[in-house]
């Protein structure tokens, strides 16, 4: 399930951000490694919303720090 | 002591071409840009056709970027690359290097997407993205970025004149001592049912939908209004001393601008073209030139009705009697109208002209308009004389905003 979980999640990071799929790992910042800005986030969190049909609040998204932070809330709430 | 401007850079996308010299190419064989529109385009528009980039910045732009940007900031980013490798990717101190981009109607396809994003999925679901893709400076703003300009980044707009008043402010900024280099131009591209309907409303846009190619046909008698086009035209304007400092190529010298308004009418011309023909003396006087040295003019020329006319009165007036002498290009005939883009492409056009000694075709004159009283060129490229030689760039937009450039040959 994580790993499906993080698979998608790199898949929606490269497309919103352009970072290669690859360099998604649990755990990477989305900030210091990926390069992920705060605008792009929200880019991350509607398209992950859509595709495992979660709800992610903004008091939530900053505590997903690293993609292993979001893979792990994914799963919790899927 | 005075700083003089020169141009060591070019780059356009536009309906002839994905680059400059593709372009340039283009419009000296006389190649027509407008297109029917494709079939998925609303028949009940009266417009059917555009002129369309040639190369579709989404094919060549990475994913990502495509993503965070308007089309119109994706083509002038396309051109402002061109250009800034063109000029030797210059090494400049970023506090000394600006940029100046101007749009007349800005990220308008974004807006509408970003509507039918909301209407269809709720605003929870609008990109956030949107805001920075359809600001008027946003084009700007991306080629500052993409260059890293410090000195500053701006935005005139003047609609159908924002490009060319561009390239006046940019000028100013090295004249001025704010700036060594800048990055100037314009861009557009905002083919979409909204603004179709909109200026086909006005009845500013050529119906003439069985024929596309010939569409735009300025001076002819049965022109019936601009064919809408799109992409971008972007120059590096350097100082000259920084430019010779440093070995780079020069294409042409900037001479000097005239800018004025008509007060007059929101969407019709001056029909005295006092306005305009003000904006040609003030920009040959600022050239210190006189209207003799004056021997191309790419012309304004929509191929519309009334504003045709009214220019060629503008520049009989400017011109004087060198308007018997200077060779007129109307090149939208071809490119089509690319709006804030247009003074940019057509700027650069006037400098490739004085580069090649050949002003540019006019094409689709079947039949000219006997009140146009200028020497105009025709199917093909004319050839201008050697030595030193200027020539005058008119753009003007609704609004009432009149603007002229001169260039001087190098």
């Amino acid at each position: 399930m994580s790993e499906d979980i993080l698979a998608g999640l790199a898949g929606i990071v490269n497309e919103v951000a352009g970072v290669p799929a690859e360099d998604v790992q649990l755990d990477k910042s989305f900030v210091d490694d990926l390069d992920v800005d705060s605008l792009s986030m929200v880019e991350v969190v509607m398209a992950c919303e859509d595709k495992w049909g979660v709800k992610i609040p903004d008091s939530e998204v900053k505590n997903l720090k690293t993609v292993g932070d979001a893979v792990t809330y994914i799963s919790a709430n899927v | 002591m005075t700083r003089s401007v020169v141009v060591t850079g070019i780059g356009m996308t536009t309906p002839l071409g994905g680059d400059a010299p593709t372009t340039w190419a283009a419009a000296l064989a006389g190649t027509p840009g407008g297109v029917r529109l494709g079939a998925d385009w609303d028949p009940e528009q009266p417009a059917q056709i555009a002129a369309l980039m040639r190369e579709n910045p989404a094919e060549i732009l990475k994913p990502v970027e495509v993503r965070r940007m308007d089309p119109s900031e994706q083509c002038a980013v396309i051109a402002a690359r061109e250009a800034w490798a063109d000029a030797g990717a210059p090494d400049i101190d970023p506090i000394r290097l600006g940029t100046v981009v101007a749009s007349g109607i800005g990220g308008i396809n974004s807006l509408i997407s970003a509507y039918e994003t909301l209407r269809d999925k709720g605003a929870a679901r609008v990109s956030p993205h949107m805001v920075t893709m359809i600001m008027p400076n946003g084009p700007a703003a991306m080629v500052g970025i993409e260059v890293g300009a410090r000195a500053g980044v701006h935005t005139p707009v003047s609609a159908c004149a924002s490009g060319a008043e561009a390239i006046s402010y940019a000028a100013k900024m090295i004249e001025d001592g704010r700036a060594d280099i800048v990055v100037a131009g314009g861009t557009e591209a905002c083919i979409n049912g909204v603004t179709m309907a909109g200026f086909g409303a006005m009845r500013a846009l050529s119906t003439r939908n069985d024929d596309p190619a010939t569409a735009s046909r300025a001076y002819d008698m049965d022109r019936d209004g601009f064919v809408m086009g799109e992409g971008a035209g972007i120059l590096i304007l350097e100082e000259e001393e920084h430019a010779r400092a440093r070995g780079a190529k020069i294409y042409g010298r900037y001479g000097g601008a005239g800018l004025t308004s008509d007060g007059h009418h929101i969407a019709q011309p001056d029909p005295e073209g006092s306005g305009a023909a003000r904006a040609i003396t003030m920009a040959i006087e600022d050239a210190e030139l006189s209207a003799s040295d004056i021997i191309h003019v790419n012309a304004h020329a929509t191929s519309t009705p009334q504003g045709d006319f009214a220019e060629s009165v503008a520049i009989r007036k400017g011109l004087g009697g060198q308007a018997d002498h200077a060779w007129v290009s109307a090149t939208k005939s071809m490119t089509g109208h690319l709006l804030g883009g247009a003074g940019a492409v057509e700027s650069i056009f006037a400098i490739l002209a004085l580069r090649d000694r050949l002003a540019p075709p006019s094409i689709n004159i079947f039949n000219i308009d006997p009140a146009i009283e200028l020497q105009v060129t025709k199917d093909g490229p004319v050839q201008l004389p050697a030595g030193d030689i200027a020539a005058l760039n008119n753009s003007f937009g609704f609004g009432g905003h009149d603007v002229a450039l001169v260039f001087k040959s190098v």
